[in-house]
């Protein structure tokens, strides 16, 4: 009684938006519902029931031979590697980009407000190259590159490059301008350059960050590897490709527990380096 | 001259705003080099955008403006921005990245004279931690050279700030509030740090502080600005308590509009 008394006398401004809000939505999401067929019952009739029951058996124990363990090392191996040559090359590559694409280091944004001409076009374009490499996904890139140099790791290496340039731009150049602006732009106002105020003002402020989102970066190329492997570009994943479709279980459930295994790894690498950065 | 104003008006925010009040208006103001100037009044009086004028952070919305027998916005991009090197300003909250050390910290005083490479190598491994030592020492502070700059209090870390300045190679000197986190003995000592540096060096040294009688007891002369205007323009001798009095008269109607009004100007810049 007492909160519809109140309600009624101080009616919510905001309530009338957030119902229409959650009506909109609604409206919204249903025809995509719909577009992606999405019905989650066909995973509970019989027959899917079935089907999973005898490829998950098949899991059972995962296989352990001697020989199986030493090829799932080699390959790991390369998927490392591929992934750690892939992100070294998007490093080169996404730097330079970032450092242009960084607002907090304009010095005529500082003075007037607004960025002279040419150093807006040089950061806008810059930015539509980020686009543009990372709109791509890896795996197109991939079945490229596997036309152009031949199957192989070289294509997987150069398709996380080329993506991970875009991506890694991107959120670096973020990161830059959503940290403290204070050091860099009193450094700046004292005429220091724009490539020495970046590293004594903005890169000891956000290279936790940093350190942090390159990190998962890398794990995310640790995956992305895997999954180029499919379309022939080698490493983990080319086993895999092999492995299921000759539906053996035992060996997939090996190379799961092994990517499982990767991604904690690279998740300690990141606390370690970002307690030493703290 | 280190620095000549005529009729300098300055307007913070965007131009699409038109509401926005001037933090500057009128100013007429020149300062001889090496000469020491104390810039009192009340909170948001415009002390703050003054010394970023002078700094050339920002342009002014009209006026004439004059560095150093030069016009900065008259000057390329370039030109201008070498001019920064001898102007030194030192903003109320001391600029210092928290994960940093201390040596890197005041060292950053000498980026403008350092090619990019210099930089960088510096960065591995201080270049001139004798100076750093040196600069330090002025303050007391010569046991943090090797601490990051969070290890350090408030004080220490505004006195930080100041060691950056005694580094840098500047011609001119401006110091926002150099004591607002310091005790009064540390305040004396400061102050007077900075204007034997100023002298030694034939500086100019334009100070904005909140304690008028340490502005009236060590700067030779005294400028009162209030809402954006100069009051007074005074030797300290000629400075009375009834133009102090008429200075701080009534300062919190002003304290409520200057909120909006007379931030620095990089928390107001629009972004694009």
């Amino acid at each position: 009684m007492i909160l519809n008394a109140a309600s009624a006398h101080h009616p919510d401004p905001a309530w009338r938006g957030r119902i229409t809000a959650a009506l909109v939505a609604l409206f919204l999401l249903w025809p995509m519902l719909i577009a992606s067929e999405f019905k989650p019952w066909t995973l509970l009739d019989a027959q899917s029931l079935g089907s999973t029951w005898h490829f998950l058996s098949g899991f059972f124990p995962p296989a352990h031979s001697r020989e199986f363990l030493l090829l799932m090392l080699e390959a790991t191996w390369q998927t490392i590697s591929i992934a750690t040559a892939g992100l070294t090359l998007a490093l080169l590559g996404a730097i330079p980009l970032t450092l242009l694409a960084t607002k907090s280091l304009s010095v005529s944004l500082l003075e007037s407000g607004r960025m002279r001409l040419a150093g807006a076009v040089i950061r806008q374009g810059a930015r539509w190259l980020l686009v543009l490499l990372r709109s791509v996904p890896e795996l197109v890139w991939a079945l490229l590159l596997v036309r152009i140099v031949g199957l192989g790791p070289t294509a997987g290496v150069l398709a996380i490059a080329l993506t991970y340039i875009g991506m890694l731009g991107k959120v670096y150049a973020e990161i830059l301008e959503s940290s403290e602006a204070h050091a860099t732009q009193s450094l700046l106002k004292n005429g220091s350059g724009r490539l020495a105020a970046l590293f004594y003002g903005a890169l000891p402020a956000s290279a936790a960050e940093l350190v942090s989102y390159t990190t998962f970066r890398w794990e995310c190329a640790i995956r992305g590897s895997v999954v180029m492997g499919f379309v022939g570009a080698g490493g983990i994943g080319q086993r895999m490709d092999e492995s299921m479709k000759m539906l053996a279980g035992d060996e997939v459930f090996t190379m799961l527990i092994i990517f499982v295994l990767l991604v904690a790894c690279a998740d300690l690498v990141s606390t370690f380096l970002r307690k030493r950065l703290a | 001259m280190s620095f000549v104003l005529r009729g300098i008006s300055v307007r913070h925010g965007s131009a699409e705003r038109s509401d926005t009040l001037c933090a500057l208006v009128d100013v007429n103001l020149s300062i001889a080099q090496g000469e020491q100037v104390a810039l009192i009044g009340p909170s948001g009086a415009g002390k703050t955008t003054l010394l970023h004028t002078l700094a050339c952070a920002h342009r002014a919305e009209s006026g004439e403006f004059s560095v150093f027998g030069v016009e900065p916005w008259a000057l390329s991009h370039a030109e201008r921005h070498a001019l920064r090197a001898r102007l030194f300003l030192a903003p109320q909250t001391p600029p210092l990245p928290p994960r940093q050390r201390v040596v890197t910290a005041v060292l950053a005083g000498c980026l403008p004279q350092w090619s990019f490479w210099q930089a960088i190598a510096s960065l591995i491994r201080p270049s001139d931690p004798d100076a750093a030592y040196d600069a330090l020492a002025c303050f007391n502070l010569q046991d943090k050279l090797y601490a990051r700059v969070d290890r350090l209090s408030g004080g220490e870390r505004q006195r930080c700030g100041m060691a950056r300045l005694l580094v840098s190679k500047a011609d001119a000197f401006l110091v926002d509030e150099p004591l607002s986190a310091l005790d009064p003995t540390l305040s004396l000592q400061t102050l007077d740090v900075l204007q034997q540096e100023a002298t030694s060096r034939n500086a100019t040294l334009v100070c904005s502080l909140h304690q008028v009688e340490l502005a009236l007891g060590n700067f030779p002369r005294i400028v009162g600005l209030r809402e954006g205007r100069v009051v007074f323009d005074a030797p300290r001798a000629e400075v009375t308590e009834a133009m102090i009095a008429a200075l701080y008269r009534n300062t919190q109607q002003t304290e409520q509009s200057d909120l909006v009004a007379a931030q620095p100007d990089e928390h107001i810049a629009p972004q694009f």
